[in-house]
């Protein structure tokens, strides 16, 4: 295990900063678990992982994290209510099967949840479909329609109008660019600029 | 009845061992291994349990098979469980055959072995002469404990019954309940012991011929059991034995008849058949969330210091992923921090006992983040 300080990739940070010290943190898709391990050296968290791949998992794991093998879709449900202060879902709602159950869920086991989406409505992927008539594969969006794993791709808006119909309350709205750059706009602008999108929710 | 080689302990002496039947034992004997040196805190020993038909020799050379230690890939100096850091114990559980107390031995009232009269055990009595061997040591708590298979359900019950005494678990392809179906093939094996003529209702002691045919038969069935059906074809397909073609008889024409005759006919030699029955029994009474009104989540309540782990392997069907995840679960539902990973193998149940890189990974990143939680150096 190393002990220098903790770096951290600038979109995951976004999502740090949002996390109050000590509280419990659940990580949904955790991958290699750079995050919960920020989150509990900086920031002292009781933090735990759901990750589906082995590779994931096992790093997780010699990072000291207690990870579990699964994904959104099924295993959320065998998590007791309210047995987090933050659930965290980091760019992964667009690639679940029933991603209204999975938010949903999110709050029924944490207090509050953080969900970052890729933004579908950004500018170059409506730029890419209007001008090329197909399925826009960006930098950040790079792979074709037959081989994504994001299957339930939405824009900032869209994911307004579920929180919305969801009666839930968003307490921080973050869009930003895939570099972690802070964007400083209506949602309907933010909706055009933004990479991603960042949201801090409450029931 | 079995050499004795390794250390032993007579513990109960004074106080009888209570087993959850309500019947008590005393004295009861433990045979058991160690690896290692307990340093000075006590603060690193690590208990292996063993499955069904294991022993305590886990990392040294079996006293009646010559063959090497049934966990020699993982236990040893600069291992995973690396034994010149962790000092390891290992004990052959109560009713088996190899040291430890069972229906082999002698009835101290009546000076004969005990057979049928030997009181049916739990897992937890298993877990219960473990606790006392730990006493008898000096050992207070225990760095880790390990298992897999029957050795997971005795993890699982010292969770629930001695949490104190632990800092951290490991569970291998095991179950928190015995189904239906594992219940069925150990009904087999049994009976396959009982109509074994020289069985004689377990009194076979003291006569000439023990029950090893109905044994051999109970052991090829179990055997079944441990490897996943592409292991067999992939080991031994149609293959024919030492022949071009079928003799049209019931010789074993097939490699995997010859096999599992070979498996059969070995493990007579290093095993008591009454053992064989107390301990399936004991496996097959397996349901700890019955005792707490099925709500397995509350039988690791207590726990939730421990740093655990549960492991599965995708083609063991013997005790299959469900089964590991429901533990996970549970564990994650009372609060205990555990991680949880289904291996990708196609090995079967053994695949815990054989080489497999992922599971390697997985137990030694959380080995190492244990050492350093306990102030063990990393």
């Amino acid at each position: 295990m190393n002990q220098q300080p903790t770096k951290l990739r600038p979109d995951l940070k976004l999502i740090a900063d949002l996390i109050d010290p000590g509280a419990r943190v659940l990580d949904v898709g955790c991958g290699d678990g750079a995050l919960l391990d920020y989150l509990v050296r900086e920031k002292q968290v009781d933090g735990r992982g759901l990750e589906i791949s082995q590779q994931g998992v096992n790093a997780s794991i010699a990072k000291g994290l207690f990870v579990m093998q699964g994904d959104a879709d099924n295993d959320l449900n065998e998590y007791p209510d309210a047995s987090f202060d933050y659930v965290v879902l980091s760019k992964t709602l667009q690639a679940v099967h029933r991603p209204r159950d999975v938010l949903v869920n999110l709050l029924r086991i944490g207090k509050r949840a953080v969900v970052t989406i890729p933004n579908f409505g950004q500018w170059r992927v409506r730029f890419n479909l209007m001008r090329g008539g197909r399925m826009p594969v960006t930098k950040s969006l790079d792979k074709t329609w037959y081989n994504t794993d994001n299957i339930h791709f939405c824009t900032i808006l869209d994911l307004f109008d579920l929180i919305e119909a969801e009666g839930l309350r968003v307490k921080e709205f973050v869009p930003h660019t895939k570099l972690g750059k802070k964007i400083h706009a209506s949602r309907a602008r933010a909706n055009w600029m933004a990479d991603q999108g960042l949201f801090l929710l409450e029931k | 009845m079995r050499g004795k080689e390794g250390h032993t302990a007579s513990l109960f002496k004074q106080d009888p061992l209570t087993l959850d039947s309500g019947a008590v034992l005393s004295p009861v004997t433990v045979g058991y291994e160690t690896y290692g040196t307990l340093n000075e805190a006590r603060s690193n020993a690590v208990l292996v349990c063993h499955a069904l038909t294991g022993d305590q020799y886990a990392a040294s050379t079996h006293p009646i098979t010559g063959k090497p230690g049934w966990w020699e890939r993982l236990i040893g100096p600069g291992k995973l469980i690396d034994t010149d850091k962790y000092f390891v114990i290992c004990s052959n559980v109560l009713g088996s055959c190899l040291g430890t107390t069972g229906p082999w031995e002698k009835n101290p009232e009546t000076n004969a072995p005990w057979g049928l009269d030997f009181p049916v055990i739990t897992i937890r009595d298993m877990v219960r002469l473990q606790a006392a061997l730990l006493d008898h040591l000096g050992i207070d708590k225990l760095f880790m404990v390990i298992g897999g298979s029957m050795g997971g359900m005795q993890v699982l019950e010292w969770l629930t019954t001695y949490p104190e005494r632990l800092h951290s678990a490991v569970a291998l392809a095991t179950a928190a309940r015995h189904t239906a179906q594992n219940i069925a093939f150990h009904e087999v094996g049994r009976q396959a012991v009982m109509a074994d003529p020289n069985w004689q209702n377990g009194t076979y002691y003291n006569t000439a011929a023990k029950p090893d045919k109905g044994l051999a038969v109970a052991r090829m069935t179990a055997h079944i059991t441990y490897l996943s059906e592409d292991a067999l074809t992939k080991k031994f397909g149609r293959n024919l034995q030492a022949r071009d073609v079928v003799t049209f008889g019931f010789d074993a024409d097939f490699q995997v008849e010859s096999y599992l005759r070979h498996q059969g006919s070995a493990f007579v030699d290093r095993f008591d058949a009454n053992s064989y029955l107390y301990i399936t029994r004991a496996m097959d009474y397996l349901d700890i969330a019955r005792r707490y009104d099925g709500r397995l989540a509350d039988a690791f309540k207590a726990a939730a210091h421990v740093r655990c782990c549960v492991i599965s392997f995708s083609s063991d069907w013997l005790y299959p992923t469900n089964e590991n995840r429901l533990i996970a679960h549970a564990m994650n539902a009372a609060g205990v921090p555990v991680s949880f990973a289904e291996i990708n193998s196609p090995h079967g149940h053994d695949a815990f006992l054989l080489a497999e890189p992922e599971m390697d990974q997985m137990l030694d990143g959380f080995t190492r983040a244990a050492a350093v939680a306990r102030g063990l150096a990393p």
